[in-house]
């Protein structure tokens, strides 16, 4: 039955739930897990929130406009956020994605009708981030670049939303927040809003433990550019986690708690539970579950039936 | 056999910022262990304490990933050019 207004796909973005992760909670007796489900935004990771605020952002500044096309560097996630509110709304949209981002992720950015140029695997996201740079200076007649890494609508969507949803939907009792970083607009927006609301609250940053790393769309702050977005301080430290750590934990996820997450959700998992062992009891750490695992069907961590 | 190393931009801190190394071996496994043995800070980024290759790293022999290959076994004639990457990518979104 439609509702009396039929909804807009972009206004499904955002109120995703806060999941109890109970049985890895278990681990960890006094201290709570919890994870926002951010697999339940249209598109099916967080990056769906920064992408509609940049894209509605650009909009209200007449940067874009019918016949421009939207163009980005991604490993992924907010290339098919990208993809998906340009095709509701109606703009061609450019994705300059490093060549080993995983296959599921290009055939959905293709699916919805975008275009993808691949750089090279060796460059990772900083060689992606630089192609994509060069062709909107080279055509900014053509292109509306959102530029993820340095738009401080990205951090402000998660001020906006997340950090309130978080706060409200744990009924003010948060008392750490944890998560990793590729632009680190989540963390940013989200530190920023919940210190705002409690000053006490503490912030970790999850970074790979190397700068070569299989964790997909996560960055490894010291070894690649810095957005310009990022705060080093906004964070009060940072929780390191390997790949394969973060594979366990990914389908721990899946066979435990139900969660059929992504990479980085298992790692943001795995470093709050490694934290979570830190804390004292009645401490309710939150984290993020950013994105779904169906879009890594193609890796073979899922065959490790550990 | 000597082969080169193409190096990923994440690991050219282990290697004095060179973009290719060349080392010598029979076969694959072989090649990288004693690339890893040149640059002793990198040995850790490769391998498991255990000794066996991280399993998020993907070999590729030219345009080809050795697991469709040999794997690691996969005899070298010399002159070849010897890429790691990551399965996945990591750091854009």
């Amino acid at each position: 039955m439609m509702t009396k207004t039929p909804i807009r796909m972009i206004d499904l973005i955002g109120n995703t739930p806060l999941i109890d992760l109970a049985r890895i909670s278990a681990e960890v007796p006094g201290v709570r897990l919890a994870a926002k489900g951010e697999f339940f935004n249209p598109s099916g990771s967080v990056k769906d929130r920064a992408a509609r605020a940049m894209i509605l952002g650009g909009i209200e500044s007449g940067e874009l406009s019918k016949g421009t096309t939207i163009i980005d560097a991604t490993s992924g996630s907010t290339g098919i956020s990208y993809a998906m509110i340009g095709a509701a709304l109606a703009f061609p949209v450019k994705l300059y994605l490093p060549a080993n981002a995983s296959a599921g992720r290009k055939e959905i950015i293709k699916n919805y009708g975008a275009e993808i140029v691949e750089t090279s695997p060796l460059e990772g996201s900083d060689g992606a981030y630089t192609a994509a740079r060069e062709e909107a200076r080279a055509h900014p007649e053509l292109y509306f670049y959102p530029d993820q890494y340095n738009n401080p609508a990205n951090p402000k969507a998660h001020y906006d939303t997340t950090g309130v949803e978080i706060w409200d939907q744990s009924g003010g009792m948060v008392t750490h927040f944890i998560t990793g970083m590729g632009t680190s607009g989540t963390l940013m927006g989200v530190s920023k809003r919940l210190k705002h609301f409690n000053p006490e609250i503490r912030i970790k940053a999850v970074q790979p433990n190397s700068p070569f790393h299989g964790i997909e769309g996560t960055k490894h702050m010291d070894s690649t550019i810095k957005p310009g977005i990022y705060d080093e301080s906004a964070a009060d430290g940072v929780i390191t986690v390997t790949t394969e750590a973060a594979y366990e934990m990914t389908r721990r996820l899946a066979r435990e708690e139900g969660i059929f997450a992504g990479v980085s959700s298992g790692a943001n998992v795995a470093a709050a539970l490694s934290y979570a062992k830190t804390l004292p009891e009645g401490a309710l750490v939150v984290t993020i579950l950013c994105d779904q695992g169906t879009r890594y069907l193609s890796e073979h961590f899922w065959e490790s039936a550990k | 056999m000597s082969v080169t190393f193409h190096i990923p931009t994440a690991l050219r801190a282990f290697t004095d910022g060179k973009r290719e190394v060349t080392a010598e071996g029979s076969t694959v496994g072989e090649a990288l262990s004693n690339f890893a043995a040149s640059y002793p800070d990198i040995r850790p980024h490769l391998y498991e304490d255990g000794g066996e290759l991280r399993s998020f790293i993907n070999v590729f022999l030219g345009d080809t990933n050795v697991k469709n290959l040999d794997g690691l076994s996969t005899p070298l004639r010399g002159g070849e050019v010897i890429t790691l990457v990551p399965a996945i990518a990591g750091g854009a979104s």
